[in-house]
């Protein structure tokens, strides 16, 4: 084989070969924008790769349309022997089940791949991740994105729209500003579950099933009125999986009903504080988590 | 930074806790295993360095600890100036790594879209990038499989191809975890030509951990061998023969089949087959006068040295250590 | 007949690899017991409305949620089981290995799930049937003869179940998106086997079809085997829907196989 030269000009081997400013050494902002900015072209990569096969991605996202829908089924039912639920009637249930699979549904679209990360420990590619130049939660978090996951998150605002369209509730500008808010810190409450479940498989890599318990338990959980629940469940709930907030509380205030445990009303409009709260939560422990794995490289 | 190197390392250790459940209980036993215990080396600028030594022996988490996934459990580590473990981001856009049993590609996407995402995620320049790339697809012989899917590449390309994924971004250390591990004898040898061809155009410091003794006879002039995770040689290569108290061998052919030689002073007769004979004589001594004690009292036709194999030295320098 | 002997050892090991999963075991426990509880409230809420709905009294109802979460794992109603390990091989290309091995692969993949299944009917499946039966007042049979029945009807049930994940499994030799599929499956299988409502109150002709599809006799056939619905002839009925569709669903999994190996033969691989 001929000899090629490989560099093309020569250059001075003592400076770095790519001139461009670190993200990491200019502050934690510049590391967050840049992590997002992985974050996007990591999952448009994906999405791409996924368009390659467009009828088995056309597939999936029909499929997951309908068949997410099957669980709404379920409280149709339910409401075709009954009139209402611990007090609720199918529309507010419906609100319920719309704003908490929403929810749940953008998480899942945006952080879904957190369950594989025991997988990615034990098999060893979680080493590749930690080489490259980019935060590994944005890798982890991209990684395998999956668009057909859009097919939850468009049926549950379709139960939503009808919801909304059938419940006896006088919107304001407030409460209109209210759900949207709740939707999105409902949202980011589940997507630190997410990371949290992510940050243990860490330390106990086959435990992706934890994180079930709190995110579609919660779902199923949240899907139907708290006033059929046990008081101690709800407060469970409230305090320590702040799961309520995902919910039930703000969709109370909105269908003007009091919630069970009596709390003050402005507890109702605490989603951000507690999503924040939780993403902060989520974060130190993802730190902790990938500390331990480089601790031990199990 | 000491100016002595460029990868330094002073007395590196690295110490994992293992929880192993004690045979019939259920309880389990906490050990500690010192998987690398106290390794100081430096590697200059450009030099192509050897890591070598039995499976379990530390090489894998030495360089871990390099690349910055691993943090030390003790000493001190610099790359390029860089704490690896505390600059894992700011390290990684300056070096390139290569594990031979797994790939750092994505598996689902054809090579270009892989090399594309790299691009990004390394924020390469986009003519520097195509320039690296092309550079890449031609010494690699990657043409023609850029829009495969990686998982329907052989392993010879599938390799080649994560080469040059680590080396898009100008790294200035390339390390690489058993590059030649299970491949053919072709795909072997443009690796190979690759590497010798990096180093000496591109000034790249090259670390490279191998099964395949070739690969160091070939591409390093210095190597270093770990085992137990201390470091237990660290030189040229030839002087491994000496320290491994390895024989060379002297085949000689007689006129006709005889019994075996005797009598000759500093070796010995090994085997015989028909009028070849063997003689095992040590690595570090001159052959000349068992050459002509033989030629003195036998009928010689031909002969020739045979220098000791690496393999065989290394197996040797374990069982003597 | 030496194989039998190979397929009992994958058996056996599939029971003990899932046996070495503590963390994963614990966690599914309380993964099932948090949905029970959950679907315990709302079953009493609607029982409490209508007493006698779908042909159960409160304690039955309650018995069913909770015998539910109990089989969730071993029959793999939401997810896990054998077909992610397989979607991996033939996403990786490694299932032409396996094809060309003597052991029959749809064989070797029902062994090795029904040893999970067995770990999981222990290891998952009685934890919260007891905390269910702590925490609410359940129908739970006296006679032994009637868990017997049961473990007959559950094992029928899994037999069924691994012949729809089969075929789920298989087809991601066409369908490419193997967790995609996975997901379609489980929303299935949720739905139709009872996990989420019994089908008993599924109304009209939507009920009296669903109750005739193969994941009802996942679930809801062993439930009502449990709750005493079937006794007698009744239950050799029951026997004989599962195993009907069990047969039905491996002979399917055995004519896909071949389609597949003949596109791997082809495609190799």
């Amino acid at each position: 084989m001929a000899e090629v030269p490989l560099g093309g000009e020569p250059r001075a081997l003592s400076a770095p070969a790519v001139d461009v400013p670190e993200p990491a050494a200019e502050g934690p902002w510049a590391r967050l924008c840049w992590g997002v900015r992985a974050y996007g072209f990591i999952a448009a990569m994906w999405i791409r790769s996924t368009m390659v096969y467009r009828g088995s991605f056309l597939m999936m996202v029909a499929g997951s349309l309908t068949l997410t829908a099957l669980d709404f089924a379920a409280i149709v039912i339910m409401f075709s022997h009954v009139g209402a639920l611990g007090g609720f009637a199918l529309p507010e249930v419906a609100l319920l089940y719309g704003t908490c699979t929403a929810s749940f549904g953008l998480a899942d679209l945006l952080m879904g791949s957190f369950d594989k990360l025991g997988t990615r420990v034990r098999d060893g590619t979680m080493d590749t991740v930690l080489v490259r130049p980019v935060p590994a939660l944005a890798q982890v978090a991209a990684d395998r994105f999956a668009l057909r996951r859009l097919g939850r998150v468009l049926q549950s605002a379709a139960v939503l729209g009808w919801a909304l369209a059938n419940v006896d509730v006088d919107w304001s500008g407030g409460s209109v500003l209210l759900l949207v808010v709740t939707l999105l810190s409902g949202a980011a409450i589940f997507c630190s579950l997410f990371v949290l479940g992510g940050a243990f498989q860490f330390v106990a890599q086959d435990a992706a099933e934890v994180q079930n318990s709190f995110t579609y338990g919660g779902v199923t959980l949240l899907e139907y009125p708290p006033t059929i629940f046990a008081k101690e469940l709800v407060r469970g709930v409230t305090f320590v999986v702040p799961l309520a907030f995902v919910n039930w509380l703000p969709v109370l205030r909105i269908l003007g009903e009091d919630d069970p445990l009596g709390l003050p009303g402005w507890v109702d409009f605490g989603g951000p504080v507690v999503a924040a709260a939780c993403c902060a939560l989520a974060g130190l422990a993802w730190r902790a988590g990938l500390r331990a794995y480089r601790s031990t490289g199990s | 930074m000491t100016d002595d190197g460029f990868i330094v390392l002073e007395d590196v250790e690295k110490v994992f806790q293992v929880r192993r459940r004690a045979r019939g209980r259920l309880r389990r036993e906490r050990h500690e295993v010192r998987a690398v215990d106290g390794i100081s080396c430096a590697v200059a600028r450009g030099e192509m360095v050897g890591y070598i030594g039995p499976n379990g022996a530390g090489k894998s988490t030495t360089i871990k600890m390099l690349t910055g996934i691993l943090t030390p459990s003790g000493g001190r580590l610099r790359v390029a100036g860089i704490d690896p473990s505390r600059q894992r981001a700011r390290l990684a856009r300056r070096i390139g790594v290569v594990f031979g049993q797994r790939t750092t590609l994505w598996w689902d996407l054809p090579l270009r879209d892989s090399y594309a995402l790299m691009r990004r995620m390394y924020r390469v320049p986009e003519a520097r990038f195509r320039a690296n790339l092309d550079r890449c697809v031609e010494l690699l012989d990657l043409g023609g499989l850029l829009e495969v899917p990686v998982r329907q590449l052989s392993l010879g390309q599938r390799m080649r191809g994560d080469i040059t994924a680590a080396l898009l971004h100008d790294p200035e250390v390339l390390y690489l975890d058993e590059p030649t591990i299970g491949l053919d004898v072709v795909s072997k040898a443009t690796v190979r030509r690759f590497l010798r061809e990096l180093n000496a155009s591109l000034g790249t410091t090259v670390l490279l951990t191998t099964h395949d003794l070739t690969d160091i006879e070939q591409l390093c002039e210095r190597v270093m061998v770990i085992d137990h995770g201390r470091l237990m040689y660290d030189g040229a290569l030839g002087g491994l023969h000496e320290v491994g108290e390895s024989e060379r061998t002297l085949v000689v052919d007689l006129e006709r089949e005889l019994p075996p030689i005797e009598g000759i002073e500093g070796a010995r007769t090994v085997r015989t087959r028909g009028p070849r004979q063997w003689l095992a004589f040590p690595a570090s001594a001159s052959a000349a006068p068992i050459v002509s004690q033989v030629a003195d009292g036998y009928p010689l036709v031909d002969l020739s040295v045979r220098e000791p194999d690496i393999e065989d030295v290394i197996a040797r320098m374990y069982s003597g250590l | 007949m030496r194989l039998h002997g190979v397929y009992f050892a994958v058996a056996a090991g599939s029971f003990r690899r899932y046996a070495t999963y503590r963390i994963a075991t614990a966690a599914g426990v309380f993964t099932n017991t948090v949905f029970g509880f959950v679907l315990s409230y709302t079953f009493l809420a609607l029982w409490s409305e209508r007493p006698h709905l779908g042909g159960y009294d409160q304690s039955q109802a309650l018995t069913f949620v909770w015998t539910g979460q109990a089989l969730l794992a071993a029959a793999s109603l939401i997810g896990g089981g054998f077909q992610e390990e397989l979607q991996e091989r033939i996403r990786t290309g490694d299932v032409a290995v396996d094809l060309y091995r003597p052991v029959d692969l749809q064989a070797w993949w029902l062994a090795a799930d029904l040893g999970r299944a067995a770990f999981q009917l222990l290891g998952r499946g009685a934890v919260p049937l007891a905390v269910g039966a702590l925490a609410f007042d359940l129908a739970l049979p006296a006679s032994p003869l009637r868990w017997a029945a049961f473990l007959g009807s559950v094992l029928l049930g899994l037999l069924t179940g691994f012949g729809l994940r089969y075929l789920l499994a298989l087809s991601t030799f066409w369908l490419l998106d193997g967790s995609g599929l996975n997901m379609l499956g489980t929303l299935l299988s949720s739905f139709f086997s009872g996990m989420l409502l019994p089908l008993t109150i599924f109304p009209g002709e939507f009920g009296e079809v669903v109750r005739v599809l193969p994941w009802a006799a996942t679930l809801q056939v062993p439930a009502d085997v449990l709750l005493g619905e079937y006794e007698g002839t009744a239950l050799l009925g029951a026997y004989g829907f599962q195993a009907v569709w069990a047969l039905v669903l491996l002979a399917a999994g055995r004519a896909l196989q071949s389609l597949a190996t003949r596109k791997v033969v082809v495609q190799g691989g």
